[in-house]
């Protein structure tokens, strides 16, 4: 008889202290973030897909040395240059990611002499269709500069 | 009141009113708790603060398909979403929330409200047999002995308060409270209810049973998920779904009636005759009480995990049981004494 009222006192003593936690939590700050609207801030060595590097004049660093292409282990990257009329440099004119085939082993950003690849910080990368995911990084580094 | 064709019609839209809105917006209240409890903010996206979600949610489930599969008993499976609602809102025709705004009070208003209640437990049985499903079966078997078990508990504790107000009609039970807090049937210090030192418990009794009569967290064995799909909704769809769904939160707000008019004093205010709830003829002081006890029916969903069907059978018959009919004795006695 004496365990039955202790079982009792203490289960409910218990379901109390329990009632306590949750109610200290209710009117606290909401700890998760509304994702469409907000979302995390990527960590700066977070490896994304690449991107390319601008100058302060938001020409691409890119020489057309064609050595991330020649690294590329899926080739998954096609570049190409012309050289302008009396200049002695390539100009970059197209720089193709395929992303469905690349498994970001950052063997081009290791191959790159001229500080023109990173990783991006870009995670949010969903979509239905696969030609979504076949980017053009001179186009985006062009937007990044506007 | 005259008891005319208008005033009936009248009465009956107001008490479906109050039913769906209150259906709909519970929800809401139960998501936006969940998700405080849980530090996220809940619905937010259909309009501020998500106060559309709850019509939205209800035209969705209003064009969905009606589903009936093939093989159940049609005429139980149909009637048994209705039977879960019509109860609910039969209840709330003797519930007073005030003096005066009760659509009819019957003398034995008490007896109808655990009548309906009742009645509700059978449609889960009903619901569980027609709809030719095993998961369904099982859950109709444990809600009706949860039912069962904490229904005794329940009625023998409104038995005591009866005894002490000596009436069974619901206006009656509360005019017993007026004049203040210190008058609520939930206090032991008063010569009305004999000095009774249980009264407290016999209040946290009742609070137990309308928490596992309403078959919710941590009661609500009836329908869980991780072991049987739905319960006893599982084959149901569209409006047949939504009918269970309301008479769900109906019975959670005829429970919270009761509780505030058995023990909490109903439309009486807190603080003696001085104050009347402004606008409303004390209607306030009532919906106050019962939002405040739905907020701890809500509170305590999202802080306990299910129970086991052992346990929740145990806490009835071993504990709810003899303390109640313990305190009805001493009820009677020292109502006998003083």
């Amino acid at each position: 008889m004496g365990g039955y009222f202790t079982e009792l006192f203490t289960g409910a003593w218990s379901l109390l202290e329990g009632m306590w936690v949750t109610l200290k939590e209710f009117p606290r700050k909401p700890v998760t973030l509304s994702y469409p609207h907000e979302s995390v801030k990527m960590c700066r060595r977070f490896r994304g897909h690449i991107e390319l590097i601008g100058d302060e004049e938001g020409k691409p660093n890119c020489v057309v040395c064609m050595m991330c292409q020649r690294s590329c282990p899926s080739g998954c990257i096609s570049l190409h240059g012309e050289k302008p009329e009396g200049s002695k440099k390539k100009v970059l004119t197209g720089y193709i990611l395929d992303f469905t085939t690349c498994s970001l082993c950052g063997s081009c950003v290791e191959s790159c002499n001229f500080n023109a690849l990173q990783f991006s910080n870009e995670y949010n990368l969903a979509s239905t269709r696969k030609e979504d995911f076949v980017m053009d990084l001179l186009k985006r580094l062009e937007e990044q500069q506007k | 009141m005259s008891l005319t064709l208008f005033n009936i019609l009248i009465a009956v839209i107001i008490a479906i009113s109050f039913v769906g809105l209150n259906a709909a917006y519970l929800v809401w209240c139960e998501r936006k708790g969940a998700g405080f409890y849980q530090r996220r903010p809940g619905p937010m996206e259909n309009g501020p603060w998500g106060l559309l979600q709850p019509p939205i949610d209800g035209v969705k489930l209003m064009t969905k398909q009606l589903l009936i599969p093939g093989g159940v008993d049609k005429a139980i499976f149909m009637v048994a979403p209705v039977l879960a609602m019509f109860p609910a809102l039969v209840s709330f025709v003797t519930i007073p929330f005030s003096e005066t705004i009760v659509a009819h009070p019957i003398n034995v208003g008490v007896l109808m409200i655990f009548a309906s209640a009742a009645l509700g437990g059978m449609s889960l049985l009903v619901a569980g047999w027609g709809s030719r499903n095993k998961y369904s079966m099982i859950s109709s078997v444990r809600a009706v002995s949860q039912t069962v078990a904490y229904e005794i508990p329940l009625l023998i504790t409104t038995i005591t308060v009866v005894m002490i107000s000596g009436s069974l009609n619901l206006n009656d039970i509360v005019e017993r409270q007026l004049g203040g807090i210190w008058n609520w049937n939930i206090w032991p210090f008063q010569e009305a209810v004999g000095y009774n030192l249980l009264m407290p418990v016999s209040f946290l009794i009742l609070f137990v049973c309308a928490v596992a009569e309403t078959n919710r967290a941590p009661f609500d064995l009836g329908e869980a998920e991780s072991e049987l799909v739905a319960g006893f909704h599982t084959e149901y769809s569209s409006m047949g779904f939504g009918l269970f769904f309301m008479g769900e939160y109906a019975n959670i707000v005829i429970g919270s009636c009761l509780i505030t008019i058995l023990f909490l004093g109903g439309w009486s205010c807190p603080i003696g005759d001085i104050g009347t709830f402004p606008f409303t003829d004390n209607v306030g002081w009532f919906l106050l009480k019962i939002y405040m006890i739905i907020f701890v029916f809500i509170w305590i969903r999202w802080t306990f995990p299910r129970t086991t069907i052992y346990g929740l059978l145990n806490l009835s018959w071993k504990y709810l049981i003899p303390i109640s009919l313990f305190n009805l004795l001493l009820t009677a006695g020292l109502l006998k004494v003083f």
